[in-house]
Order: structure tokens, then C-alpha cells, then sequence
């Protein structure tokens, strides 16, 4: 939603509600139900997790391993979840904001031939709404390819591909990010006027240099609140966590020690942790859920508060 | 970059036209592996997968205890349980979500003071952020217990006990808490619509003495019915695909729960299609098993495909007056 830009409503100083026909005035009523209900909710949701975090707060569970122990002090902390986390953000990043400018820039700046930009720009529609399960399914048996098997987690001396990693579920969660990463940019694109790019073009520049030196970093803040949005959506993602990393809490390296190690190994996220630890889960560890659920909520309103702040700073020279 | 370098302007189109492509080469990829994958579930079911008849669950069981000689696999199963279960929650979510979506939107557009607004923008873009997960932790440590507890009598649950058993996990919640996880997504689009109404047509309105309401419900509205449409569409796709939260509310038994039983229906467990192979996943490398699993994701696809592209489509009527979906 952008800030409004529409004038003020017509009105005049007689309108008053009262005078209004009954049915007219349960619309009105019930406009503000709605609003002051949606208010509430978010408040209630954002409260009571606050409340339940600040209850269950503890450092300690920054830094320890997750365990697998009856005992609920024994059972270690979010650690390899955190990083878990850290890493699909990262990976995933790095997969869907260039594809989704690539896309983004063909689509309002060549868009030839139309009818393929048109399929292009539905498709893109389409992975928007694919569930996220579907995806991991997806995923699964695209990686278990044996020709792409390096990419994957196999355990020690056996040949069978699981199709099971860091970098299949960062892939899969890149497809998440891609839609609204592509949207962002095509509106930010879309709002630089024709002007601008004729000056270039005056100026000498080739149209790919335009590009490069003039449209992209106009559209950096759309960018940036695209790819802030779709790593919200990346850090809340359960399905394909569940799917492409499997049940394990710890860290698994899958070959050696190495970085490329880390990223073809198992392992779990935030999300998973919360899912696991859950009566759902039968972890039955509803304080370490809670805290990790709070830890998971703060970081996605920190992300959310990223793109309002970007969103704020679109100040270009030709919009003064 | 120089003027005439490698980077020519054609060579740059290509490669950009060239990467754009690669979406429409993934969506290929991605009907082609799921449904090879799932084809063994639906040639040995025919239309009878779509069916009912029996306990899914006792199927889904007996198909992960298949025999291993490939020759005798068990695929039989008839899923209208969670099809009838993703049915329900999915219309029930929408159909709640889109008069409170579409109230709220003209709340915002319309009548919601600056102060109010102020607050209301980034509430709504909260809870389209809130992780399901996180919904689900609060639905079944919160909601579930309170439902189970204070909600559904004795009397109830004995009424229904050699049937189902009702512990407050069921279709009422699920669709409750389904509701305010889209609800968002709708107000988003129809805020959008609204604004873009052409301010002309609503000050011809006032001046012909309709008042405030009037204007947005004859005008406004009615010019936004196609984003409406759009974003009831757009809104049963994400809803069809949710499977954490509603796997942990919704009370995950595969009961088809039946209309005809009054209130009781709202407390009836149910379970949607992506639930069930949320919750089966570690069933994956039984081969049968595998496959039906892929043929739940197969169906998923198909319907939010043609979901996404009747949204798409429907949202076309709206760029005349310069929204852009």
C-alpha cells in the first residue's frame, strides 16, 4: 500500500454520520469494527508473544546447540537454528534479488516480444502463488538428480541422493523472494520518469549503459524493499524447511569442515525449531517455542521496519 | 561501461530476455518433475482418487507398509477427506476474510482518521508477515485449549465420541486463524483499487447529494469489483497452500467434517491436503508413499496455477483506471 496521494474525500461540513439512512450508518460502523479489530489483533499477537518471550528469556539459549534430550534443561539452545536462519536469508538473497532485477528490468525496459513478456509476467504470478510445499516437493526431486548430487547432503559412503540441503532449500526459498523482489523493482522502475532516460540517451549513453548508470540506482530503495520483504517471507517459512532439511536441530556438514560443506549439509531454521518444539512437533517444549517464536517475530518486524524505512527515503531528484 | 564495448544494447536484451526465461523453464520443470513423480498414485486410482470412500488414514498406512517388491506397491486411496477439508477451510477463510477485507479497506481509504491510518499501515502489513508457524504456535498453545475447554460441552463431545473426538483442535479455529493470516493480502489489493478510483467520479456522486458512504459503496466499490475478484482469487491460493499452521490447529485427523451436524461442524478436526504432506514427509523414501505424497502436491499445483492466472487475469480491467496489479 502506498501513502495516499488521492486528495481529500468529498464532503461537506452537513455530512454528518447521524443524519445518515440506517443502513448507511451500519456500513460505517462496522468500516471502524473492522479497523479497530484488525488493531487488536495485531496488538494481541504482538503483546502476548512479548509477554511469553520476556517470560522465557534466556540468553544462554543464543548460544547452545539443540539437543535431543527428555529433560527440558538438558536440551540446549537455538543456536544452529539461528544459524540455520542466517544462512537461507544469505543464500536465498543472493539467488532472488539478481534474478528478480534481471526479470524485473526485461520486463519494463525491453518487454519484446510482448505476448512472451506477457507469459513471463503471468508466470512470475504463478510461482507468487505456489505454495510453498508445493515448491519443496519441487525441490526435492529436482534435487535428487544424480547429475547435481554435489549440491546435496549424502551421508558417509553411501551413494543414495536425498536431494536434502542448505543450498536446495535456499533455492526453493529464492523462488519465495523472486515475485516480490520482481514486483518492488518493476514499480520502482515504472515510477522513473521517461524523461530521465531520454536525457541519457542525449547525453550518448547506450541503453544498457542507461541501465546500469541511471536506472538502477534510482530504483536501489525499490529494490531494497522488495528483497526486505521477500527475506521476511524467507525467515518464515516452515514447509520447505521441513521438507529439504529434514528433522534434524544440529548443524550436519555434509562433506569436511569447508564453508561448501555447511552449505550441502542439514540442519534446521528458526521456524523448524519453533514447528518441532511445539505439541504439533511432539517436542512438547512450549517455552522454547515461545521464546523462539518471539526471537523469529522480532526478527521479521526488524525486516518489516527496514522496508518502511527505505520505502520513506524514495527521494529523487526528479521528485522534488 | 564503454559505448560499443562487448555489451552491445542486443546482446544485453538477449541475455536479459534470455535469464527472464528461465521462470517460465522452472514452471515447466516443475509441472513436469511433480507429475511424473505422481503419476503412479493417479494410474492406479483413476478418478477414484478424487473419491470417497474408507479412512484415508488406514490407506495412507497401508500404502507406507507396501510391500517392497515394486509389483505388489499399494496406491489405493480415495482423498475426498482432505480435499473436502482444504474445500471447507479455504472457501470458509475467504468468504469471512473478504467482508472484513473489504470493510477495512474502506475503513482506510475512506473514513479511518490520520492518526488511525498512521497506525493501521503498518498493522496490516505485520500480520501479512507474521510466520505461520508463529500463528500455529499461538492457535494450538492458546486458541486450541481455550476451544476445548470452555467452547465444546461435554454433551457435545459425548454426541460425536464414537465418530470423532473433538479436543478443540478443529475446522472453526483453523479457519479463524486462516482468515487473519490472508485477510492482509486482500486489504492490500482492494486498498490499492480503491485509491485508484478516479477522483471525478466520486465528487460527481457528492455533488449529487449521495454522502460519504454511498459514495464509496455505489462508486468506489463497485468500480473495484474486478480487484475485489482478483484479490478473493489471489487470497484462496495462498490459503489452498497453507499447511504448518492448519497442521497444527486444525486438529489433524483425516474426518471429512459434515455440515448437517450444526455448530458441532466448527469443532470437527480436519485436514487439508498440504497439511497431510506436511506431516508425512518422513514417509518420502517408501516409493508409494512417495508418489501419493506427489500426487497431493500435484493437485495443490494445478489448483493455485489456475488460481494465480484467473487473479492474473482478472486484474487486467483495473490498468484502464492505472492501477497496476
Amino acid at each position: 500500500m502506498e501513502a495516499a496521494t488521492v486528495p481529500a474525500p468529498p464532503t461537506s461540513p452537513r455530512d454528518s454520520v447521524s443524519s445518515w439512512p440506517l443502513r448507511d450508518r451500519v456500513g460505517y460502523y462496522a468500516c471502524w469494527a473492522a479497523g479497530l479489530t484488525l488493531i487488536a489483533v495485531a496488538g494481541a499477537i504482538v503483546l502476548y508473544m512479548a509477554f511469553r518471550g520476556a517470560q522465557y528469556f534466556d540468553l544462554g539459549m543464543f548460544v547452545e546447540s539443540p539437543n535431543a534430550a527428555l529433560d527440558q534443561s538438558q536440551s540446549g539452545g537455538f543456536r544452529d537454528p539461528l544459524i540455520g536462519t542466517a544462512l537461507l536469508l544469505v543464500l536465498s538473497t543472493a539467488i532472488a534479488a539478481p534474478l528478480g532485477v534481471t526479470i524485473a528490468v526485461w520486463l519494463t525496459e525491453y518487454g519484446r516480444p510482448s505476448g512472451l513478456a506477457r507469459t513471463v509476467e503471468s508466470a512470475v504470478e504463478v510461482v507468487a502463488g505456489t505454495p510453498s510445499i508445493v515448491l519443496a516437493m519441487f525441490g526435492l526431486v529436482f534435487f535428487q538428480q544424480q547429475w547435481i548430487s554435489f549440491l546435496t547432503f549424502s551421508s558417509e559412503g553411501s551413494n543414495v541422493v536425498l536431494g536434502r540441503s542448505f543450498i536446495a532449500a535456499a533455492a526453493m526459498m529464492s523462488l519465495i523472494a523472486l515475485p516480490l523482489v520482481v514486483g518492488a523493482t518493476r514499480e520502482a522502475l515504472n515510477a522513473i520518469p521517461g524523461h530521465v532516460r531520454e536525457a541519457s540517451y542525449a547525453l550518448g549513453k547506450t541503453k544498457a549503459a542507461t541501465i546500469r548508470r541511471v536506472l538502477l540506482p534510482a530504483a536501489r530503495p525499490g529494490i531494497g524493499t522488495g528483497t526486505a520483504l521477500g527475506m521476511g517471507r524467507v525467515a518464515g517459512d516452515t514447509a520447505i524447511v521441513v521438507v529439504l532439511l529434514g528433522a534434524v536441530m544440529q548443524i550436519n556438514n555434509g562433506a569436511g569442515g569447508s564453508v561448501f560443506g555447511l552449505f550441502r549439509g542439514l540442519g534446521s531454521t528458526l521456524t523448524s525449531y519453533v514447528y518441532y518444539n511445539s505439541p504439533a512437533g511432539e517436542g512438547l517444549a512450549p517455552e522454547k517455542a515461545y521464546f523462539a517464536a518471539f526471537v523469529l517475530l522480532l526478527l521479521v518486524i526488524v525486516l518489516n521496519f527496514v522496508v518502511t524505512r527505505i520505502a520513506r527515503g524514495r527521494e529523487q531528484p526528479w521528485t522534488r | 561501461m564503454r559505448a560499443g564495448g562487448f555489451w552491445t544494447d542486443a546482446r544485453v536484451e538477449r541475455l536479459l530476455g534470455g535469464v527472464a526465461c528461465i521462470v517460465l523453464a522452472l514452471i515447466a520443470g516443475m509441472i513436469a518433475f511433480v507429475f511424473q513423480k505422481a503419476w503412479p498414485s493417479f494410474a492406479h486410482n483413476g478418478l477414484a482418487w478424487f473419491g470417497g470412500g474408507g479412512d484415508v488414514d488406514l490407506q495412507l498406512e497401508d500404502i507406507f507398509n507396501s510391500p517392497a517388491d515394486p509389483a505388489h506397491y499399494v496406491y489405493t486411496l480415495h482423498a475426498w477427506p482432505l480435499l473436502w477439508g482444504t474445500f471447507v477451510v479455504t472457501v470458509g477463510a475467504v468468504l469471512v476474510g473478504m467482508v472484513f477485507a473489504l470493510l477495512s479497506a474502506i475503513f482506510i481509504v475512506e473514513f479511518a482518521p490520520q492518526r488511525i491510518n498512521r497506525v493501521l499501515e503498518p498493522v496490516v502489513r505485520l500480520l501479512a508477515a507474521v510466520p505461520s508457524v508463529v500463528y500455529g504456535l499461538i492457535g494450538i498453545l492458546v486458541i486450541v485449549p481455550f476451544v476445548g475447554e470452555h467452547l465444546i460441552s461435554l454433551d457435545r463431545k459425548e454426541s460425536v465420541a464414537n465418530v470423532v473426538q473433538l479436543d478443540g483442535a478443529g475446522l472453526g479455529v483453523g479457519v479463524l486463524i486462516l482468515t487473519v493470516m490472508i485477510v492482509p493480502i486482500m486489504i492490500a489489493i482492494v486498498v490499492d483499487a480503491l485509491r485508484a478510483v478516479p477522483h471525478g467520479w466520486r465528487e460527481g456522486a457528492a455533488a449529487l447529494g449521495a454522502n460519504r458512504w454511498r459514495v464509496m459503496w455505489t462508486i468506489s466499490v463497485r468500480t473495484a469489483r474486478p480487484a475485489i475478484v482478483a484479490a478473493a482469487v489471489l487470497a484462496t491460493a495462498r490459503a489452498l497452500g497453507e499447511a504448518i499452521m492448519l497442521s497444527m490447529v486444525a486438529g489433524s485427523a483425516s474426518f471429512a467434517p459434515n455440515p448437517i451436524d450444526g455448530i458441532t461442524f466448527l469443532f470437527e478436526p480436519t485436514r487439508p491436503l498440504a497439511s497431510a504432506l506436511v506431516e508425512n514427509v518422513e514417509g518420502l523414501s517408501v516409493v508409494p508413499f512417495g508418489q501419493t505424497l506427489f500426487a497431493f502436491a500435484a493437485v495443490l499445483l494445478v489448483s493455485s496455477m489456475l488460481l494465480s492466472l484467473a487473479g492474473f487475469a482478472a486484474k487486467q480491467p483495473m490498468r484502464k483506471y492505472g492501477v497496476r496489479p
